[in-house]
């Protein structure tokens, strides 16, 4: 491996860019591949395209002989919004589950340290903290639920444009019929929308705010390692 | 925020280059393939420098041991190679997977 070529690879991996570095096992030639400038016309481009989604490394064949495919995507995280009672047991869940969770919420008689302790709290308004100190990206999950529409609204709608893995937005059926027509409003299309979970977690019968947060979180999971087809990432025409 | 804490001071990978930056002779071994039990995925690594240390895994630490000693021979020659480790062999006192499984891990020198 070339030096060069690592120092560009951990550069990636801290900006939380999605890589994949192919070898050639037998003369040990390589070359990075990032994923947000993948060519169309790359030789391996379908392959790469599947090895991002499944985060797998692997040997595979070639016309060309045997690669080697080391993937590098991002360590998953979790970004909610709201402080509320739920998130109280969501961030420890979360964390426990091995996510790097960071909860957003302006209204500091909620994100006060004393309700969340160790979890990464950021008293500010959702649209001062994403992008400017923290930028969503495919490989995190927003967790919508003050169901406010003055707080949860934006948010919700840069997860849908930087294609997060996840969307969920707490709130009645009636509260999320009511968000579906702001989306619509706004310009979303209806294949954007459908991707917000809604109402939010697992069917697992959750009653209690500590219920709720693991039916979120496994909800979250599922996303993550099973791609189901209606929560596919869809990062491009998120707007009519 | 977040970003720093995604490579922590354990990550494999960051240390790699911190050492050879530091002038130091640097292996990196790769899970390659993987068939039946194994305990590490494909594209786990290993880094070991010149005098053994090593950081990171390339199994359960059932054949680290093997992977070390051949890694000083890539980082002295240069020339890559894979290594394929089976079932643990008692009879013949051979480094092993007690989980049964069979990996094969690619050593390459950082150059």
């Amino acid at each position: 491996m070339d030096l060069a070529l690592l120092t560009e690879l951990n550069e990636a991996r801290l900006a939380r860019q999605a890589t994949i570095r192919v070898t050639d096992p037998n003369d040990g030639s390589e070359r990075l591949v990032r994923e947000a400038t993948l060519r169309s016309d790359d030789p391996l481009h379908d392959e790469l395209v599947a090895r991002f989604r499944s985060a797998k490394s692997g040997l595979i064949d070639t016309p060309d002989g045997k690669r080697f495919l080391t993937v590098y995507v991002p360590p998953p995280r979790i970004v909610v919004i709201g402080a509320v009672h739920i998130t109280q047991s969501l961030g420890p869940v979360a964390a426990i589950a091995g996510f790097d969770v960071t909860i957003i919420d302006p209204r500091t008689a909620f994100a006060s340290e004393e309700r969340f302790g160790e979890v990464k709290l950021v008293a500010k308004w959702p649209e001062d903290v994403i992008p400017a100190e923290l930028a969503l990206d495919p490989y995190t999950a927003l967790i919508a639920v003050t169901h406010d529409p003055k707080i949860d609204d934006y948010p919700l709608k840069a997860a849908l444009d930087a294609g997060c893995f996840y969307v969920g937005a707490l709130g009645s059926r009636k509260t999320h019929a009511a968000r579906v027509e702001r989306l619509k409003t706004a310009g979303a299309r209806a294949e954007a929308i459908a991707r917000v979970a809604a109402p939010i977690g697992l069917t697992i019968g959750a009653q209690s705010p500590a219920e709720i947060a693991v039916a979120i979180v496994a909800q979250v999971i599922e996303a993550l390692r099973l791609r189901p087809a209606h929560l596919a990432p869809m990062p491009a025409d998120v707007w009519a | 925020m977040g970003n720093a804490s995604d490579l922590t001071d354990r990550d494999v990978l960051g240390i790699a280059e911190s050492w050879r930056k530091a002038g130091r002779g640097v292996a990196i071994a790769t899970v390659m393939e993987t068939w039946g039990s194994a305990p590490r995925p494909a594209g786990s690594h290993l880094a070991i420098d010149e005098t053994g240390h090593f950081e990171g895994s390339v199994s359960g630490g059932c054949v680290e041991g093997a992977v070390v000693e051949e890694a000083l021979d890539v980082i002295a020659s240069g020339k890559a190679r894979v290594m394929e480790f089976g079932v643990a062999d008692e009879t013949a006192w051979r480094v092993g997977l007690s989980c049964g499984g069979r990996i094969s891990v690619l050593v390459e020198r950082l150059d």
